[in-house]
């Protein structure tokens, strides 16, 4: 299970709404304890896949650095990253999983004509094989925000 | 010469928990080989399976990706820091690709 605090969740879907129909991407900042990991902050990044946006995405070594040390800064950890999937579903394609790495969460956002629909979560296995759907809490931040409602985020 | 390897986050838990490993080496390639004998499990996340280093893995001699220095035969000096750094892709489905879940 993975729990996002406050209105993460909003600022996932807010920043998919708003890079459409590109692809945005960002990472989760939190922590893992013995009852689960909780994101409490995100760092929303730059999409480096230039040349194919629509449905690619790429954060650089730099940026995963950077990452690493906004999360110390702030006590925390780089537990996942999350990505949009811009008129497709939110689950992992082939691609995903080719490029994936293990422990890490992938949060990925739906959206749809410019509305963020469903959220979900996955981990790549140990074996690289597949991925395995990780809960999100609370649940109905997994749900299609309100129309309008995920419009709002700030960053 | 030895060296000490940064292992990343993702990967510790197929390397004991550990965050970086001592080994003695003359090139980064004899590092990295040493840290994937010792830890078998490692080698699957950091190498494609024709032995090449996957894109999306990046490898830092000190502060210098070894792609702009001689790659995996950059010479190890006495001292030196190997960092393995991820990088970070994905995306949707498109024409030659399905999803897989």
């Amino acid at each position: 299970m993975i729990h996002l605090d406050g209105d993460l969740a909003a600022q996932i879907r807010a920043h998919g709404a708003r890079d459409y129909p590109h692809e945005c991407c960002g990472a989760l900042l939190g922590t893992e304890d013995a009852g689960g990991r909780a994101v409490r902050g995100l760092l929303p990044l730059s999409n480096g896949r230039d040349d194919s946006p629509r449905n690619r995405f790429s954060i650089s070594a730099d940026d995963v650095r950077g990452a690493e040390r906004a999360a110390e800064a702030r006590g925390l950890g780089l537990i996942g990253w999350y990505h949009s999937h811009p008129d497709h579903p939110a689950r992992p394609s082939e691609f995903d999983r080719e490029h994936a790495w293990p422990w890490y969460s992938y949060i990925i956002v739906r959206v749809t004509g410019g509305a963020a629909e469903e959220m979900t979560s996955w981990r790549l296995t140990d074996d690289r094989t597949h991925f395995d759907p990780e809960e999100i809490h609370p649940a109905g931040a997994s749900q299609a925000a309100p129309p309008g409602h995920a419009q709002g985020g700030s960053h | 010469m030895p060296v000490r390897v940064i292992v990343p986050t993702p990967l510790r838990r197929f390397a004991d928990q550990r965050s970086s490993i001592e080994c003695e080496a003359v090139t980064v390639g004899d590092a990295l080989r040493q840290l994937t004998t010792s830890y078998g499990e490692l080698k699957k996340h950091l190498y494609t399976d024709d032995g090449r280093i996957r894109s999306f893995v990046n490898v830092y001699l000190n502060d210098e990706d070894i792609r702009f220095l001689k790659q995996e035969q950059t010479q190890i000096k006495d001292g030196d820091t190997i960092t393995i750094v991820p990088s970070i892709a994905g995306g949707a489905e498109d024409a030659g690709l399905r999803f897989i879940v």
